[in-house]
C-alpha cells in the first residue's frame, strides 16, 4: 500500500502522464467528464461522470475500414492502428464492473479486435466511493463501492490518496511512482472502507434485489401486462442507452464520401424505431416492445447467455437522466413486486 | 413556489371522473424520490388515490401526450395544463394534431418549477425535497438538511417564464396570471453581439457535446412527424453517428428551422438534454427574428393563427435586405 498527499495530486498526474496518456474526470459546464489530463486540470469531486467510462473501449463512433473504388477495383484499406497505452484514473466500482459486462460481448469469439486493442492498452485506476448518491444501487448487483476492482484501487481520505495495486500492470506503475509516493499501512484505508460501508447502508435503494430475474426467465416476464403502463410515458429517446455503461448495441454503415467509402460503427439504441431493422422491417413495432427489450436484455437475456451475470451495474445514470424518470429500478420493483411472483 | 396543492388537483380529477366529464386522467405518478415523477394516465379512482402526484417537479409539458392518448379511443381525457403547456396545446390544435373534443383541460397556475436534474447538480445525495412557500428544504443522506430560496433552485427555463396566463382551458383552478416581460431574448442578444467567429466557437462548444440521443426532438411538442427524416434510413441523413461536429450542427439547425414559427418556447428541449446544451436559444433566435421582421408573434397564443413565415403578405420584408449579414441580427 502506498499513499500521497492530496496536495501533491498535480505531481502524481504529471508523473503518470509521463509514462502514458492519462484520462481523469474533470468538471465541465455539463457535469463531470473524462478528459485527457494537462497541466492545470484538476480532478472532479463529482461521484460519477455524465457519460460512462465505456467510451474509452467502445467509442460512440469509430471508423472500421475504408474502401477505395477505382473502376471495377475495390481496395480495402485497413484503418486500424495499434492503440497507445493509457491510464484511466478515477473509475468507480460500477464502471469497472461494466468492463466485465462489455468484455463478455466484445471479447467472446469472434473477438472484436477494435475493442480488444483498446482494452489491452488500458490501465484502470479505480476509486472507492466516499459519498454514494441516492440513485446508486451497485450493491444490488453484488458490487462493493468500498472495494472496486481495477489494476490499482485508490482510497481518498480528507488529506491523502492511498493506492492498492491489484495486478502486475498496476504494481509496475505504482513502482514507477515510488519516488513521489510513500509507504502506508492499511489502517486509514480500513477506516475509509468502514465509513463507505456505513454510508452504503443508508442508501434508499439498498434493498433492491435481483431475485426473480435472471437466466431463463423470458417466459415469466415477456407478456407481463405491466410493460404497457411502465412504457407508456417513454419518449423513445436514447438517453438511457447512451449514458449506460453496459449498453453495447451498435450499428454498422457505409458512408459514401464521394471518392470512397468509410465503413463506420456507431452506438445504436433499442429505443429507436429503426433498431435492428431487417429486410422484413423492424421486429419491434411499438415503443412497448422496444422498452421491454432494454430491460429484458439487462435482467434476463444477458444473464441467460452469461452465466447469470446481469448487465446492469447500478450506476444510477439512467435514473438521473431519463426525461420522464422511468428506469430500471422502477421496472424491477414493478415486475419483481408482483403478488404471484 | 407551488400555487396549487396535490389535493386540489386530485379532488378535481376525482370529481370529473365521478360526474362523467372525463374517463381518464393524465397526471404524474409518484417516483422513488420526490423529484422523479413520471407522466401517467390514470384509468380510475383507486389508481389516482394511490399514485397521483403533484409537486414542484411536475414540469414536463403534457401537451404532446395528447396526440397518442386521444388517438384510437373515444374516451375523454383530463389534462392539467400549466400556462406554458397551454401554448403548446393551442399550437397542436392549430396543426390538427389531436381531437379537442376528447380532452377536458384544467388550467393550473404555476409559480415556476424545479428540476431534479438541476437540483442534483447543486446538492449531493438528495433524499427528499419539500417546498414551503418560497423556501425549499432539501434533505440529504450525508449532509443533513439544507435550506434554499425557491428562486435559487428555479429550473433554468422558468427563469425566463413568458407567461403566467393560460391561453387554453375548459376550467381554471385558482387565479389566472398575466403575460410577463420575460427578458427571454437577453441571452440571444448577447450571442448576436458576438463576432461570427466567437458565435461559431460558442455553438461548436455546445453542440459538440451532443450524443444524438434525440431526447430534444422526442419531447418537443412541435416535432410531431409520424416519421422523422432523421429516423428514415432512406433519407440519407439518418446517420446516428456523431461522426464529426458538423453532423450535430446539421441536426440541431435543421430541427430549429423545422419548428420555426411553430415553437412556443416551452423549453422542453433544454430541460431534457442530458448534456446541458442550451437548445432553446436556437429557437429563440428564430422567434426574435420573426418578431423583428413581421411584428410580434407568439405561437400557440391562439388556435388557428398563421405563423408569419407561412403567411405571405405584400408587406413582408425581404430578410436578406432587412438585415446586414455578420452584423448584429444576422
Amino acid at each position: 500500500m502506498r499513499k500521497i498527499s492530496l496536495s501533491k495530486l498535480p505531481e502524481l498526474f504529471s508523473a503518470i502522464a509521463k509514462t502514458s496518456a492519462l484520462y481523469l474526470p474533470v468538471d465541465t459546464k455539463a457535469g463531470a467528464k473524462f478528459e485527457a489530463w494537462a497541466v492545470g486540470k484538476t480532478l472532479s469531486n463529482a461521484l460519477n461522470t455524465v457519460r460512462s467510462a465505456k467510451d474509452f473501449f467502445f467509442p460512440q463512433t469509430e471508423n472500421l475500414m475504408d474502401f477505395k473504388v477505382e473502376g471495377k477495383n475495390i481496395e480495402l484499406i485497413d484503418t486500424r492502428k495499434e492503440c497507445e497505452d493509457f491510464v484511466l484514473f478515477g473509475v468507480r466500482a460500477c464502471d469497472v464492473k461494466s468492463f466485465e459486462v462489455l468484455d463478455r460481448v466484445f471479447l467472446a469469439e469472434p473477438q472484436d479486435t477494435y475493442y480488444k486493442n483498446r482494452r489491452e492498452h488500458a490501465l484502470i485506476i479505480s476509486t472507492a466511493c466516499n459519498k454514494p448518491q441516492e440513485t446508486c444501487f451497485c450493491g444490488t448487483f453484488g458490487i462493493d463501492a468500498a472495494e472496486p476492482s481495477g489494476d490499482i484501487v485508490t482510497y481518498r481520505t480528507d488529506d491523502e490518496l492511498f493506492f492498492d495495486a491489484k495486478t502486475e500492470k498496476g504494481k509496475k506503475l505504482l513502482d514507477a511512482l515510488s519516488s513521489i509516493t510513500e509507504e502506508a499501512d492499511e489502517k486509514a484505508v480500513d477506516q475509509q472502507k468502514a465509513l463507505i460501508r456505513e454510508r452504503l447502508q443508508k442508501l434508499p435503494l439498498k434493498d433492491l434485489k435481483t431475485e426473480g430475474f435472471g437466466s431463463g426467465k423470458t417466459a415469466e416476464f415477456f407478456d407481463d401486462p405491466q410493460w404497457k403502463e411502465l412504457s407508456s410515458a417513454c419518449l423513445g429517446c436514447g438517453t438511457c442507452t447512451f449514458v449506460c455503461p453496459t449498453c453495447q448495441c451498435y450499428d454498422i454503415k457505409d458512408f459514401d464520401t464521394g471518392h470512397g467509402i468509410k465503413r463506420f460503427r456507431c452506438w445504436d439504441s433499442c429505443m429507436y424505431s429503426d433498431f435492428t431493422k431487417m429486410s422484413a422491417g423492424q421486429p419491434r413495432l411499438t415503443q412497448l416492445e422496444r422498452f421491454r427489450q432494454r430491460f429484458m436484455h439487462k435482467l434476463v437475456y444477458y444473464p441467460t447467455n452469461n452465466d447469470g451475470l446481469f448487465s446492469c451495474v447500478g450506476c444510477g445514470r439512467c435514473l438521473a437522466k431519463c426525461p420522464i424518470n422511468m428506469n430500471i429500478v422502477k421496472v424491477m420493483k414493478a415486475l419483481g413486486g408482483r403478488e404471484d411472483a | 413556489m407551488q400555487e396549487v396543492t396535490r389535493d386540489a388537483l386530485l379532488n378535481k380529477a376525482l370529481e370529473l371522473l365521478k360526474n362523467g366529464t372525463v374517463d381518464r386522467v393524465l397526471g404524474y405518478r409518484v417516483g422513488e424520490f420526490s423529484y422523479d415523477v413520471t407522466p401517467a394516465v390514470f384509468e380510475n379512482e383507486d389508481a389516482l388515490k394511490k399514485d397521483f402526484c403533484w409537486n414542484s417537479f411536475c414540469g414536463a409539458n403534457f401537451s404532446k401526450y395528447l396526440i397518442s392518448e386521444t388517438a384510437k379511443t373515444e374516451k375523454k381525457l383530463l389534462v392539467f395544463l400549466k400556462p406554458c403547456d397551454s401554448y403548446s396545446f393551442n399550437q397542436l390544435l392549430t396543426e390538427h394534431r389531436f381531437d379537442r373534443e376528447k380532452v377536458y383541460a384544467v388550467g393550473v397556475p404555476c409559480g415556476g418549477m424545479l428540476s431534479g436534474k438541476d437540483l442534483r447538480e447543486k446538492v449531493e445525495s438528495v433524499s427528499d425535497v419539500s417546498v414551503n412557500g418560497d423556501k425549499v428544504t432539501v434533505k440529504t443522506l450525508f449532509d443533513g438538511d439544507l435550506e434554499f430560496d425557491f428562486e435559487t433552485l428555479l429550473s433554468d427555463r422558468c427563469k425566463n417564464c413568458k407567461s403566467k396566463k393560460h391561453v387554453a382551458y375548459d376550467e381554471l383552478l385558482g387565479e389566472d396570471g398575466e403575460v410577463l416581460d420575460s427578458h427571454r431574448f437577453d441571452e440571444v442578444e448577447r450571442l448576436e453581439q458576438m463576432t461570427p467567429d466567437e458565435r461559431f466557437a460558442f455553438w461548436q462548444g455546445e453542440l459538440s457535446r451532443c450524443i444524438r440521443c434525440n431526447a430534444c426532438r422526442d419531447v418537443c411538442p412541435a416535432c410531431t412527424c409520424e416519421k422523422c427524416v432523421f429516423d428514415n434510413p432512406n433519407s440519407g441523413v439518418q446517420n446516428k453517428a456523431a461522426a464529426d461536429s458538423f453532423e450535430e450542427k446539421m441536426f440541431h439547425i435543421i430541427r430549429a428551422f423545422h419548428v420555426a414559427g411553430r415553437c412556443t418556447d416551452c423549453g422542453e428541449c433544454s430541460r431534457v438534454c442530458p448534456q446541458h446544451i442550451p437548445l432553446h436559444l436556437l429557437n429563440r433566435k428564430f422567434i426574435k427574428d420573426i418578431n423583428s421582421f413581421y411584428g410580434d408573434y407568439q405561437a400557440g397564443a391562439e388556435v388557428g393563427s398563421r405563423a408569419p413565415i407561412v403567411n405571405y403578405t405584400t408587406d413582408d420584408p425581404e430578410p436578406s435586405e432587412a438585415v446586414e449579414r455578420g452584423h448584429g441580427n444576422a
